[in-house]
């Protein structure tokens, strides 16, 4: 224990030695924290519109006021004139477009529907469609509230709801990514460079010849980067929760376990690659391209696990992260109990088990 | 003083096909100093592999201190001291934090890392910098310190690989006094080296020419033997004699 100590320690100073190092450890995650949170957004906000009121009757003047007062909308230009629309458009004033027909109210009233032009600038097309079923929405449910109480319905729509993330909050998907993605990153590519590090500066020689055992080895050199995860982890969730109104509708308890299960997973990770590599650089360039890029790829936090082709959804089967992200999600979001993810905390056990045992059994027989 | 730390006896190790070291047979006696020499790719490096327990010998015996390298090792390494050819400490440290830490792995108590420390730190002159890191400090100095380190736990014996490579004829000398000077203090040390004037240095030394010790004894008798002047002469006829 009183080695183990030592260990610990010198590898803490090796670690605040190199603060540059340090400090884009605790950086990362707070810078990616607040780009996923606040400028890759899925949802919309202030999206800059016209608005030609052929019309100009109560029911359309009612209907603006409603898209306008949504605060996804800013109503930049009134137009008078349908020329007006396509220069404002291609200066970029505008994004969208939103036409009221010559007497509105009156075939709504006659025909029981009247037509309302929506035109977007599709040239990025993610917003497009965003500002679209948001304006649709908002017409179908003035719509509704307006066939309140008549025989027939004015126009019908189906309700769209969006389960745990009503308001498609963008930052409550990337989180628990985000997590995987950083835990792994630090945990695995860290390990992987700090044990290489002794072997490419011959220290590990050293090691090797001295009273340590090597289990003593691995844990000494591991232990400092587990603290360093568990604070970036604190960091993550404060930031999310604080900042974000992320929720935590599960136990911390629980939470916190199944990230340390990962983190351990991704740490046995970490020890494996130091063991077939002896080269900084081929550790980081493993933990990359090996780790880091399939975690980000194909855990299924950016693209759909369900569209994949059935090779790379076969790949995303041994990657830890799919199954941490499910995790996640369900704890923190969904707020269920252990009893709903036991299937997925197995997985990671079963993972980390065998990766810890072959990296010890790999890490004696080598030098 | 004559206590045998090593003994080996036909010491072999084979990489596949390759014989890296063929029968080594060998003694060092207590606080001697036993020169291990022979040209790059001879089969140094594998031998004091061998006997810090790094790896497994393919055949052969061999005791260190009384302990046999292949049931024992955990006793051997907690007797021997190993400064190996790279460089064994740690850059981004300082100089009493690596005192230290290589105190405390050998299980030396607190207390005694502190006399130690502050004893060694002394006999080196090193006091305006024991808290400056390593990587501030010339290659010579680092040398000895990795040096001094490496018995701080008064080991039977040092292996020393190559220790002095890439330092100059001044440091390297300094150096050597080093030496004399645990070997007076009854540390036996093993070192390799391809200078020849360092092997005028050794009590006695081996020359290894392709896996196999072609000779070894005294600095003097060697050099009788194979009528050369220098240390030098005697490497290069054996060199050329397994050509």
């Amino acid at each position: 224990m009183k080695k183990f100590t030592g260990f610990f320690i010198k590898e803490c100073l090796h670690l605040i030695r190199d603060y540059r190092t340090m400090m884009i450890l605790i950086g990362m995650p707070v810078i990616q924290i607040i780009l996923f949170g606040f400028a890759i957004r899925n949802e919309l906000n202030s999206v800059n519109i016209g608005i030609l009121d052929k019309s100009k009757d109560e029911i359309t003047t009612e209907l603006t006021s409603k898209i306008l007062s949504s605060e996804y909308f800013i109503l930049k230009e009134y137009f008078t004139d349908e020329r007006q629309i396509d220069t404002s458009f291609k200066k970029g004033h505008i994004k969208e477009v939103i036409i009221f027909e010559s007497g509105f109210a009156e075939k709504l009233k006659k025909e029981g529907r009247a037509e309302v032009q929506i035109i977007t600038d599709a040239s990025e097309p993610n917003m497009a469609n965003l500002a679209l079923s948001y304006t649709t929405s908002i017409i179908q449910n003035y719509s509704m509230t307006l066939s309140k109480g008549k025989d027939q319905p004015l126009i019908i729509s189906p309700e769209i709801k969006m389960l745990y993330n009503e308001e498609l909050k963008s930052v409550f998907m990337f989180v628990p990514g985000i997590m995987a993605t950083l835990l792994m990153l630090i945990s695995a590519m860290m390990t992987s460079i700090t044990i290489t590090k002794e072997k490419e500066f011959g220290t590990m020689e050293v090691l090797l010849a001295s009273p340590l055992k090597p289990y003593q080895i691995i844990f000494g050199k591991v232990a400092p980067y587990l603290l360093l995860s568990l604070v970036n982890l604190a960091l993550i969730l404060w930031i999310s929760t604080s900042v974000f109104g992320m929720p935590v509708r599960g136990s911390y308890l629980l939470l916190i376990a199944e990230c340390s299960l990962f983190i351990t997973t991704a740490l046995s990770l970490g020890i494996l690659i130091s063991t077939v590599t002896s080269s900084m650089q081929v550790a980081m360039m493993i933990s990359l391209v090996g780790l880091m890029m399939p975690t980000v790829l194909l855990s299924g936090f950016i693209f759909p696990i369900e569209n994949m082709p059935w090779p790379l959804q076969w790949i995303s089967h041994i990657l830890p992260a799919k199954w941490f992200v499910i995790i996640i999600k369900n704890i923190m979001l969904k707020g269920t109990g252990f009893s709903y993810v036991y299937k997925e905390t197995a997985v990671l056990v079963l993972m980390t088990v065998f990766l810890l045992g072959l990296s010890i059994k790999k890490f004696k027989t080598r030098l | 003083m004559n206590e045998d730390i090593i003994i080996t006896e036909d010491l072999t190790k084979k990489f596949g096909s390759f014989i890296a070291c063929d029968k080594i047979s060998f003694s060092v006696k207590k606080g001697e100093i036993f020169g291990f020499l022979g040209a790059n790719g001879a089969g140094k490096t594998t031998a004091i592999r061998m006997l810090c327990g790094l790896i497994l010998p393919t055949s052969g015996k061999a005791t260190i201190g009384g302990f046999d390298i292949y049931k024992d090792t955990e006793k051997i390494k907690l007797n021997i001291g190993y400064m190996s050819q790279k460089f064994s400490l740690y850059e981004d440290l300082t100089v009493k934090e690596n005192i230290q830490f290589y105190g405390g792995i050998y299980r030396l108590s607190p207390k005694d890392i502190k006399e130690r420390s502050k004893q060694l730190i002394g006999e080196l002159g090193l006091e305006s910098s024991e808290n400056s890191l390593i990587k501030s400090l010339p290659l010579g100095w680092r040398q000895k310190l990795a040096f001094s380190i490496a018995i701080q736990h008064e080991p039977k014996i040092v292996f020393l690989d190559e220790p002095t490579s890439g330092v100059d004829p001044v440091t390297r000398r300094q150096f050597w006094d080093l030496i004399y000077k645990a070997a007076g203090r009854g540390i036996s040390v093993f070192v390799t080296t391809h200078y020849m004037d360092e092997a005028e240095y050794c009590g006695r030394v081996s020359m290894m020419v392709a896996g196999k010790i072609e000779a070894m004894g005294t600095p003097k008798e060697l050099k009788s033997r194979f009528n050369s002047g220098s240390m030098y002469e005697v490497f290069l006829h054996l060199a050329r004699g397994a050509k």
